[in-house]
C-alpha cells in the first residue's frame, strides 16, 4: 500500500519554524528548510548541532514543539502513518539484527512492510546484489565489517523503495575507502530520483554528495546554499602554511593575522595555519614569506588554494567543524584526510 | 529558502480502515515473533541458559535445602517445591524480555520500526508471543526434571495441564511488567543490573519454597497476600489437590490486572520519543 499525493507539487521536504527542546536544552531554535524532489540536501553541523533531532522530527520519531514539518506535503504530526509510508531511515547507529544474516534482516523488514513473502524475498535479493553483499548474504551480520553493516543498514532503509530517504551520518566510523564506497552507493541511489536528506559532520562529504547544503549550529540555520555559493562567501583564496617547529605555531598565527582578512585558523596537530586572503593571492604569499622569514619561522609548505567548506564553516561558526574535545576515531581519520589533502596540494619547500 | 508563489497547504490523508490495520497488526507481530525464534535458533546458548538456571534451582532445593524444610503435603517437599519452582522460573524468564527490548531501543532497531508503517503494538506483541513459546519450553523441561527427581501430580492430568497453563500465563503477565521495565529504562546495562531486582522479594518472600507460616508475622502479612503466593497456592492446589475457588479468582484478578495495567504502560513507553 503506497500513498501517492498527486495534489502536492511543493518540495519533498518542508520544515518551517521548527523548534524542539529537551528540558533546558534547546536542540532546535526555529529551523527552516526545503528539499526539492529528487535532490540531496546535506545537513551539516558539529556534534550537538541538532542534526539528528531534525531527522527524528521528519521521520515521526519525535514531535516538534512548534512549527511544522511536511514530507511530500504530509504533516508529520497530523498524519505520521502516511509519512511513514513514504520514508526510509538509516539512523546514526546501524539498526540491524546482528544474530541474523543480511538476507534475513532484509526479508523480515520486507514482511513488516507487507510486501508478502515472495516479494520480500525478491527485494532482499535485489538489495543484497546492489549493495555488494551477495557473497556474505547468508552469514550472521555480526561477522560483517563496519562498512558492510552500514551498507546493510542502508539497504534496510530502502526495502520499501521510499520516495524520501533520511540518512543520519551514513559514513561516520568508516575508514576512508569504505567512505568512498558508500558515497558511490549513495550517488547511485539518488540518480534514481530519490529525495535524500543526509546529515554529516564531514564537509567533504556534503561537498561531494549534496546539491544544497544547510549548515546548522546550536539549533539554528547559519548558512544555506550550494557548496560553491558557500565557498564564495569567503570571497577569494586561502593561504595555508605548515610550520616545522610546532612551538612557533602561535607566532606564525600572529604574523598571518596581519596578512589575512580574518583571524587565522590553527590546526595544532598538523602544525597548520590558514587564513583567507581575498583576491590578493600571490602578493599575500610574498608578504607571508617575508614576514615569516623576518620572524625566523621555518615552514614545510605554503600554498594558495580555493576555500574548502572547512574554511566556510570556520568563518560561520568561529570554531572548527569538530571540537578539540572530540578526540574519537572520527577526528583521527579526519586529520588523516586533511594531511592527505595537504600532501596533494602543497608543494614542499616553498620557503626555508 | 525557496520561492513559493502559493502558501503550502498540507495534503490530508485518511487513516486506513481498522480491519486492515488489525490484520497488519497481527501479521507484523507474527513476523517479529518469527524473527525472535530465528535469533534463538542461531544463539541456542540463550535458551540453554534460560533452562539451566531453573534446573539448578530444582536440584538445589530438592537435595540441599529441601531436607531442612518441613511441609505438610502428600508427596513431601519435592511435591511442595515443584509448583513454586515452575512459577518462579516463568517469572525469571521475563528477564529476557526486558533485556531484548532495552537492547533494541538502545541500538536504534526500534527507531527504525517506529519510522515504518507498522502497528505500534506489534513489537511488544511479537516479543510476548515469542516469550510465551520460550516459557512453555522452560515449564516443560522443569516438569521433566521434576519427574526425574521424584515429583508426581496427585490430582489427575486435567488439573495438571491447567497448572502448567497457569504457570505460562503467570510468566506472561510478569513479562508485560518486564517489557515495561525494558522499554522505560532503554539501556541494556541498567536492565542487566536492575531489571530483575524487583522479582527477588516477590518470588522468595512467597510460598514458592517454604510455607509462609515459617516467616515472622510482619513478613507473613506481605507473603500471604502478594500475587506470587496467590498464584503458587493455586498451582499447588491444582497439582496436589485442595481447595481451589478462593485462589482461583484471586489469581485471575491479579493476572488480568497486571496485563491490563502494564500492556498500555509498555506501549506508551515504546511510543515515547527517544
Ligand atoms: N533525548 C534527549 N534528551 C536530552 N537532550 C537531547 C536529547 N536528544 C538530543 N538532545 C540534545 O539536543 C542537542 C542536539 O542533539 P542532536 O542529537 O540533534 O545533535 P546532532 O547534531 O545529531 O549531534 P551528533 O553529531 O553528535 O550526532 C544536543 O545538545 C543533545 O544533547
Ligand atoms: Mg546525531
Amino acid at each position: 500500500m503506497t500513498i501517492s499525493p498527486p495534489t502536492w507539487n511543493g518540495p519533498s521536504i518542508v520544515v518551517e519554524g521548527v523548534t524542539k527542546s529537551f528540558g533546558d536544552v534547546h536542540a532546535l531554535c526555529g529551523i527552516d528548510l526545503a528539499v526539492e524532489r529528487g535532490t540531496v540536501l546535506g545537513l551539516l553541523g558539529p556534534n550537538g548541532a541538532g542534526k539528528t533531532t531534525v531527522v527524528k522530527i521528519l521521520t515521526t520519531l519525535l514531535p516538534p514543539d512548534s512549527g511544522r514539518a511536511l514530507v511530500e506535503g504530509i504533516d508529520v504530526v497530523a498524519s505520521p502513518g502516511a509519512v511513514r509510508e513514504m520514508i526510509g531511515l538509516a539512523g546514526q547507529s546501524a539498526a540491524i539484527q546482528e544474530e541474523l544474516t543480511g538476507r534475513e534482516n532484509l526479508e523480515i523488514l520486507g514482511r513488516l512492510y507487507h510486501l508478502g513473502r515472495t516479494r520480500a524475498r525478491r527485494r532482499a535479493e535485489e538489495l543484497l546484489e546492489s549493495f555488494d553483499l551477495t557473497v556474505s548474504a547468508d552469514r550472521p551480520a555480526k561477522t560483517y565489517s563496519g562498512g558492510m553493516q552500514r551498507r546493510l543498514d542502508l539497504a534496510a532503509s530502502l526495502v520499501a523503495q521510499p520516495a524520501v530517504l533520511f540518512l543520519d551520518e551514513p559514513t561516520t566510523g568508516l575508514d576512508p575507502r569504505s567512505r568512498i564506497g558508500m558515497w558511490a552507493v549513495i550517488r547511485d541511489l539518488v540518480s534514481g530520483g530519490t529525495t535524500l536528506m543526509l546529515t554529516t559532520q564531514y564537509l567533504d562529504e556534503a561537498d561531494e554528495l549534496a546539491d544544497e547544503i544547510v549548515v546548522i549550529d546550536h539549533g539554528l540555520v547559519i548558512a544555506a546554499g550550494t557548496a560553491e555559493t558557500l565557498k564564495d562567501r569567503i570571497g577569494g583564496d586561502v593561504l595555508e602554511l605548515v610550520i616545522t617547529d610546532r612551538a612557533r605555531l602561535a607566532d606564525a598565527a600572529r604574523v598571518m593575522s596581519g596578512i589575512g582578512d580574518a583571524e587565522p585558523a590553527v590546526d595544532g596537530e598538523a602544525g597548520q595555519v590558514s587564513v583567507p586572503v581575498g583576491p590578493r593571492g600571490s602578493r599575500a604569499v610574498i608578504q607571508a614569506v617575508r614576514a615569516l622569514d623576518a620572524a625566523g619561522i621555518e615552514t614545510e609548505g605554503l600554498a594558495i588554494r580555493r576555500p574548502s567548506l572547512d574554511d566556510v564553516f570556520l568563518m560561520l561558526t568561529g570554531h572548527a567543524a569538530e571540537s578539540d574535545a572530540d578526540s574519537d576515531t572520527r577526528s583521527g581519520s579526519r586529520r588523516r584526510r586533511r594531511r592527505e589533502r595537504r600532501a596533494r596540494s602543497v608543494p614542499e619547500g616553498t620557503t626555508s | 529558502m525557496t520561492d513559493r508563489a502559493t502558501p503550502l497547504v498540507p495534503v490530508t490523508v485518511d487513516q486506513p480502515a481498522w480491519p486492515l490495520r488489525l490484520r497488519f497488526g497481527v501479521s507484523d507481530a507474527l513476523a517479529l515473533t518469527w524473527r525472535d525464534l530465528l535469533v534463538w535458533s542461531r544463539v541456542p546458548m540463550f535458551l540453554v541458559f534460560s533452562i539451566v538456571q531453573p534446573v539448578m534451582f530444582v536440584l538445589l532445593f530438592r537435595y540441599v535445602f529441601g531436607g531442612a524444610i518441613p511441609v505438610r503435603v502428600p508427596g513431601g517437599y519435592v511435591d511442595y517445591l515443584m509448583p513454586g519452582i515452575i512459577a518462579q522460573s516463568a517469572a525469571f524468564a521475563s528477564f529476557g524480555t526486558a533485556i531484548s527490548l532495552a537492547r533494541e531501543m538502545q541500538r536504534g532497531v526500534i527507531d527504525r520500526f517506529r519510522s515504518m508503517p507498522m502497528a505500534r503494538s506489534a513489537v511488544l506483541l511479537g516479543r510476548l508471543v515469542a516469550d510465551t513459546l520460550r516459557m512453555i519450553l522452560t515449564v516443560l523441561v522443569i516438569m521433566i526434571v521434576g519427574y526425574a527427581v521424584g515429583f508426581r501430580f496427585q490430582n489427575g492430568w486435567v488439573p495438571a495441564l491447567v497448572m502448567m497453563v497457569t504457570a505460562v500465563v503467570f510468566g506472561l503477565a510478569v513479562c508485560t511488567v518486564s517489557a515495561f521495565v525494558g522499554l522505560a529504562l532503554r539501556d541494556e546495562e541498567s536492565v542487566g543490573s536492575f531489571g530483575l531486582i524487583w522479582l527477588f522479594p516477590l518470588t522468595f518472600v512467597s510460598a514458592a519454597f517454604v510455607p509462609v507460616t515459617s516467616m515472622p508475622g510482619w513478613l507473613q502479612a506481605f507473603a500471604t497476600n502478594q500475587p506470587v503466593t496467590i498464584v503458587i497456592e493455586e498451582m499447588r492446589s491444582l497439582a496436589l489437590g485442595g481447595p481451589l475457588a478462593l485462589h482461583a479468582w484471586q489469581s485471575a484478578v491479579w493476572l488480568v490486572g497486571l496485563v491490563v495495567v502494564f500492556v498500555p504502560l509498555a506501549v506508551r513507553a515504546y511510543r515515547r520519543p527517544s
